[in-house]
């Protein structure tokens, strides 16, 4: 690939990064997205757990995941909040700056959910007599009826919200549709829209329903017209989320600071999950310079608990933020490789081993396990097989990160693309 | 000759958009397009197959041109601007003004180059303006509340206009404060005391 050269950049005797190690503190600059999933990077900088590393953790807010991705190819950023596909789409030379970005940490789990406009809900709710009470599943089948009747009619058919091309929400959102007999790409049309600007599109009709992170699905109860059909505990409990990105550059010249880093959000993660810390995290991420949205909101949204719909129908999903429990943070090369599965189904990128092989250097659970040896959580394997019972998908399927093409072709929803006879083993 | 290149400004702020805009004309650009609003902007990018496009960094419509960029499967792909390029004070000059672009993938650097000076330069020169005109208002301001308050002084201590002035002026210098300041609090106090 010929403009893979800002990495080669690296070695050339430009000047190195913030963290120099020199003096007291070594300063990390890390770029984030205002979200609630930020938690624990936000969480390390306010609550002393990168200082007491000897790290001063400068977050630097920014709007889209183009510029986060830009800058941190650009060594503006040491490390990053990154949607964990993005690490993905880097090393398979997706997208429009694909210098190579990996992962040693994961920032915990869940947050997203789907919310549909409140006009199309009760559509659904009239030509399948939903209750209001059904799960994911039978609320995606639904709308797989209303969208047969708008085809027979000749109406448009519904337009629905992401927030990027190489992100959970779009996997989960083409999931959850499949699930219900939806094709992503061919019964709806999937468009960008940035988080905070869903529940305003929504009202305008300039979308039908979006999938994303907290605390915009609540926002758009809130307002009155949205109601959230799924969450992502619904399509699967274990999808991964954020992760704390970097060059793999920055990472092999700090290893020092890059062990400190981890083990300073390991710690703010095991706080941020404790219920009783979250009332004072969400006032901090409720302040401007973070999330600027209500703190009550981003309360409730960080203790599971949902208001569903403008009727105010209450659903509370325990485990819907996991910060640190159950190796939240560990980056499972088999959840890597489930990314890159969906990005071949979807048609994004060919399968290949040599493929598979790029996205297996995405994770790096060796850098994990470096800085947090001797930690009696450690999972003792890197990979594992996804799904099943207590972690299980939507539609029960399980993924076995070593048989991509076997699990893609039970779909019978999936791009010409990924079509059987090009997906191969080769 | 070279074919001429073909450029889209992205910003939804209009004035800075023209001053771009006018800019590549001086320059020599003729094929310069300006979209100021993300309804109809993919479809203006597949009708005008541009080479360049200069967008603001602060709108967040950017990832929303990062997934049509994904599903277009035309050959020509367009790039990050500077992914080809080691040079880190062009980069940093960029993000300070508040620029970014995408670029044809193998569109030589030197043709491009000018174009990403030039969108860098007037988005400064934009801010520049802005940052005058705030100051320019808010001097008025200023002058605006400090007659009010002499105003006041003089109705209510019956002083003369530059007695007025001159009592407001010792008060700020021993309060060390803005004149101003002192103006907006005889201004509050007069409004809440009802004088």
């Amino acid at each position: 690939m010929s403009f893979l050269g800002t990495d080669q950049a690296d070695g050339s005797g430009l000047a190195a990064p913030a963290a120099t190690g020199r003096g007291s503190a070594r300063v990390v600059r890390a770029g984030f997205i205002p979200l609630v999933d930020a938690s624990v990077l936000i969480a390390a900088a306010e609550f002393g757990f990168a200082a007491r590393e000897g790290i001063q953790l400068d977050l630097v807010k920014d709007v889209s995941w183009a510029n986060i991705r830009d800058r941190l190819a650009f060594r503006q950023f040491d490390v990053a909040h990154m949607l964990a596909p993005m690490t993905v789409a880097s090393m398979l030379g997706l997208g429009s700056n694909p210098s190579p970005a990996i992962t040693p940490f994961s920032l915990g789990r869940g947050g997203n959910a789907i919310t549909l406009s409140v006009q199309l809900f009760r559509r659904m709710q009239s030509s399948a007599a939903l209750t209001g009470n059904e799960n994911a599943l039978t609320n995606a089948r639904a709308l797989k009826l209303v969208i047969d009747e708008m085809r027979q009619r000749g109406e448009a058919l519904p337009v629905l919200g992401m927030t990027y091309p190489f992100s959970s929400h779009n996997y989960e959102l083409r999931y959850w549709l499949a699930a219900g007999g939806i094709h992503p790409d061919r019964d709806v049309k999937l468009v960008v829209v940035p988080p905070p600007m869903t529940s305003d599109a929504l009202s305008a009709g300039a979308i039908d329903g979006f999938c994303v992170g907290a605390p915009w699905n609540m926002v758009a109860v809130s307002r009155g017209v949205g109601r959230i059909v799924a969450v992502k505990e619904d399509i699967w409990p274990s999808s991964p989320e954020k992760v704390m990105g970097m060059r793999p550059q920055w990472a092999e010249q700090h290893p020092e600071t890059l062990a400190r880093l981890i083990i300073a959000l390991d710690r703010a993660a095991a706080w941020c999950d404790i219920h009783d810390n979250r009332r004072v995290l969400a006032e901090v991420l409720a302040e401007q310079r973070y999330l600027d949205a209500p703190a009550e909101i981003v309360h409730s949204v960080l203790l599971g608990k949902f208001v569903i719909d403008p009727d105010g129908t209450e659903r509370t999903v325990p485990g819907y933020f996991s910060f640190h429990d159950d190796a939240a943070n560990f980056p499972w090369t088999s959840q890597a490789q489930w990314i890159f599965s969906q990005m071949v189904r979807w048609g994004q990128v060919p399968y290949s081993r040599a493929n598979a092989e790029k996205v297996r250097l995405a994770y790096r659970p060796d850098l994990y396990r470096n800085a947090l040896a001797g930690s009696p959580s450690l999972p003792k394997v890197d990979m594992r097989i996804e799904g099943g019972s207590d972690d299980g998908f939507i539609d029960g399927a399980i993924f076995d990160a070593v048989k991509i093409p076997t699990y893609l072709a039970q779909f019978d929803i999936r791009s010409d693309a990924s079509d059987a006879g090009k997906i191969e083993e080769i | 000759m070279q074919t001429a290149l073909s450029i889209i400004i992205f910003d939804e702020n209009r004035i800075r958009a023209s001053i771009i805009e006018e800019g590549l004309r001086e320059a020599g650009h003729d094929q310069v397009v300006v979209l100021n609003d993300i309804v109809g902007l993919a479809r203006q990018i597949e009708l005008i197959r541009p080479d360049v496009i200069v967008i603001d960094i602060e709108t967040p419509n950017r990832d929303m041109l990062e997934h049509l960029f994904q599903l277009t499967r035309s050959v020509r792909k367009p790039i990050a601007m500077f992914v080809d390029s080691s040079d880190t004070s062009s980069i940093e000059a960029a993000v300070e003004a508040g620029v970014s672009a995408y670029v044809v993938d193998g569109l030589k650097k030197e043709r491009v180059k000018p174009i990403l000076d030039m969108a860098v330069s007037r988005f400064k020169a934009f801010s520049r303006l802005q940052q005058e005109l705030a100051d320019a208002r808010s001097a008025l301001e200023e002058r605006k509340i400090i007659e009010r308050a002499k105003g006041i002084l003089m109705k209510s201590r019956k002083l003369s206009e530059d007695e007025a002035y001159g009592l407001l002026r010792q008060t700020a210098m021993n309060e060390k404060k803005k004149l101003a300041d002192i103006a907006q609090s005889i201004v509050m106090a007069a409004a809440i005391l009802g004088s």
